[in-house]
């Protein structure tokens, strides 16, 4: 309750700050509305980033954070319509429903919503990141690299983004190395630096050699580099956190787009769309390898990073099973972007049920 | 599945290591509620300590400098709390959230600059013996001296409490300050004094996450143990011993269910993460189900202002 009060007195600190200083000129200007801290330096932080490109490249930009997901959204994103926003990006799933009832009420002003699936209106497109390529190298990476063949596995929520990101790990880790476990612990938070240590913590003292995480604080690198582990930086490069330990990170990167985007409003080109891009696109990015692969694997990844870029490798190639062993791939398929989308069941070889 | 001796041992360290920010922020605000003084600025005075030891040791280099700057700023924040209860005579439980609210505002405000900087090491002690004996070796080195002082922390303050004058006179002072101020003791001191040995100990567990623990500063890292720190004070009924006992199981339950997550343990996920809240409920429940003796150790004047006319 407390933090609640006080994001909604910052909010609106903000609000009336944006709107004493909303400017008369008729250049295009941006807002970002956030769910978390500038300060997270993770999910938040790299949109915030990308914020900071869009300011580069010569427009204005103004940001709301700790936006909680309720009708308190709707009400920063009615005012920030109000005070003269041409468009409006909206960073977090839950914004969803809000974003599309506001955009009803203001067809002028472009509402950009990350990771959503709803357009109900023609000033309303989607976005999102194809981090699952990135878990793709990841497990490569993880499968080559262990001696105990314990992998251990930091997730967040049971939904599609996150289920999709271990099966995708998985699949790539068993490809190179057929006898890799992968144990999950749920930490039930995106962002808890307490918690997520002790997750991992429990996973290396259970054997696991390399750490793979889906929550967003540096605690879990900074845990495997204590413990002599190898893990992997999420959201941004985390190697500074843990330099032994990181093997590489997959980096948000939402810069171009925030960029493209805003570009294309100035211009009067700008049209609804779904963009889902990946490394190819530059939204999914690799950190630099670290020098404790062997050569011959850091070239082996470098190969798979231009395929996946190309699309000359899927993800989801088939043959994939579930867990029962029925077949969700069939050979020489792909997974398409509906069932990515919605993917609820685990791969064969993942250990546990998904939490109901 | 056959269960390793050391591996029983790496765990109880685990739990030891994520039981201390909760016996320092405990033990302080122990102290501090014998007092008469009820303190819910707990969660504040901690993020307050954590950025504070963070951006010490940033920007001096100094872990010494930063450590003792942390407790300086909770007694700092809590010199605050101190001024409004026991000079302006506020309501303390207003007040004291007022302080958790003010606490986080302003961490993040002064953390902004210090968001994506790695920490320093903290050394730890006694680490060459951390192969020498199965199962106890990993509990009993290779920690910081924070980890040593937390555990000895509660065995100094129920001796303080139970036997020395300054003790008894703090008990004195929150049972009865009307009989403690005929007897001549200076109640508003002697409540200054506790308020602000409370916020130096939640400083010093700030510290411990931001420095020790998980050593980086992000916003809101101290996710409300300072809250979980208040309610092991009444959980213990006032009792420093039973803090131990209390930080223990709950820092532990949290550290077993991962662990049985990991095993692969078949109990629905949702069910183990609400187990240390469950059973600290269920621990609650039962105490409070002897009132008599919940009544007999509580501060008869716990939370109360206290004014003295003359």
């Amino acid at each position: 309750m407390h933090k609640f009060l006080i994001r909604s007195f910052v909010s609106s600190l903000v609000l009336l700050f944006t709107l004493t200083v909303a400017a008369v000129a008729k250049e295009v200007k941006a807002a970002f509305v956030y769910i978390g801290p500038t300060g997270d330096h993770g999910w938040t932080y790299q949109h915030d980033v990308g914020r900071k490109a869009v300011e580069a490249a010569g427009f204005k930009t103004t940001y709301v954070e700790g936006v909680p997901e309720s009708a308190d959204a709707e009400r920063v994103l009615r005012q920030l319509a109000n005070s003269g926003h041409d468009i409006i990006f909206t960073t977090s799933f839950g914004y969803m429903n809000p974003t599309n009832k506001v955009a009803k009420e203001f067809p002028n002003v472009k509402f950009e919503h990350a990771t959503g699936y709803k357009r109900e209106h023609p000033n309303v497109a989607t976005y999102a990141a194809r981090f699952y390529e990135g878990r793709t190298i990841l497990g490569t990476i993880a499968g080559t690299m262990t001696k105990s063949n314990v992998i251990g596995y930091v997730a967040s929520f049971p939904i599609p983004e996150v289920i999709r990101g271990i099966n995708s790990f998985t699949l790539a880790a068993q490809k190179v190395n057929p006898n890799i476990k992968t144990k999950i612990v749920w930490a039930f938070t995106w962002y808890d630096p307490g918690k997520e240590a002790e997750a991992a913590k429990a996973l290396i003292d259970q054997g696991a050699d390399v750490i793979a995480q889906h929550t967003d604080s540096t605690a879990i690198v900074q845990m495997a580099e204590k413990a002599g582990v190898y893990a992997f930086g999420q959201a941004s490069d985390m190697d500074k956190f843990a330099p032994k330990a990181v093997l590489t990170s997959v980096e948000n990167n939402w810069g171009p787009y925030y960029v493209d985007r805003v570009k294309a409003v100035a211009n009067g080109t700008w049209n609804q769309k779904d963009t889902w891009h990946g490394i190819g696109d530059g939204m999914v990015v690799i950190s630099g390898l670290d020098s404790q692969m062997p050569s011959d694997l850091q070239a082996k990844v470098k190969k798979l990073q231009a395929d996946l870029a190309s699309g000359k490798v899927h993800s989801f190639t088939g043959p994939i099973y579930d867990q029962k062993g029925n077949l969700m791939v069939a050979e020489g398929k792909t997974a398409d972007d509906g069932m990515l989308a919605g993917m609820m069941t685990y791969v064969k070889g993942v250990e546990g049920d998904i939490p109901k | 599945m056959i269960v390793d001796i050391n591996f029983v041992g790496l765990i109880i360290a685990s739990i030891m290591a994520s039981a201390v920010p909760l016996i320092l922020a405990s033990c302080g605000e122990l102290i501090t509620e014998r007092s008469g003084v009820l303190n819910l600025g707990v969660e504040g005075m901690m993020i307050i300590g954590a950025i504070s030891g963070f951006a010490l040791m940033t920007v001096t280099g100094s872990l010494i400098i930063a450590v003792f700057g942390a407790m300086l700023a909770g007694v700092l924040i809590s010199t605050i709390f101190a001024f409004l209860t026991q000079t302006l005579i506020t309501n303390h439980v207003a007040t004291g959230l007022a302080l958790t609210i003010f606490g986080i505002g302003i961490s993040a405000m002064i953390g902004k600059n210090f968001v994506g900087i790695p920490g320093k090491e903290f050394p730890v002690l006694f680490e060459g013996l951390k192969d020498t004996i199965p199962l106890l070796s990993p509990i009993l080195f290779g920690h910081s001296i924070v980890f040593y002082f937390a555990f000895a922390l509660p065995f100094i303050t129920s001796y303080f409490l139970k036997k020395t004058k300054i003790g008894l006179i703090v008990r004195a002072v929150g049972d009865s300050p009307e009989s403690a101020s005929n007897q001549g003791i200076n109640v508003r001191f002697v409540r200054y004094a506790c308020i602000l040995y409370g916020g130096a100990m939640c400083g010093l567990a700030g510290a411990y996450l931001s420095m020790i623990y998980t050593p980086q500063w992000i916003e809101n890292m101290t996710g409300g143990r300072g809250w979980i720190a208040l309610a092991l004070v009444v959980f213990s009924t006032w009792n420093p011993i039973k803090i131990l006992i209390g930080a223990m199981i709950f820092g532990g339950l949290t550290i077993i269910q991962f662990h049985m997550q990991a095993i692969g343990v078949r109990i629905p996920v949702q069910f183990l993460t609400a187990l240390p809240y469950i059973v600290t409920i269920i621990v609650l429940v039962v105490i409070s189900r002897d009132s008599r003796k919940i009544r007999l150790s509580t501060p008869s004047s716990l939370g109360k202002s206290f004014h003295k006319d003359n």
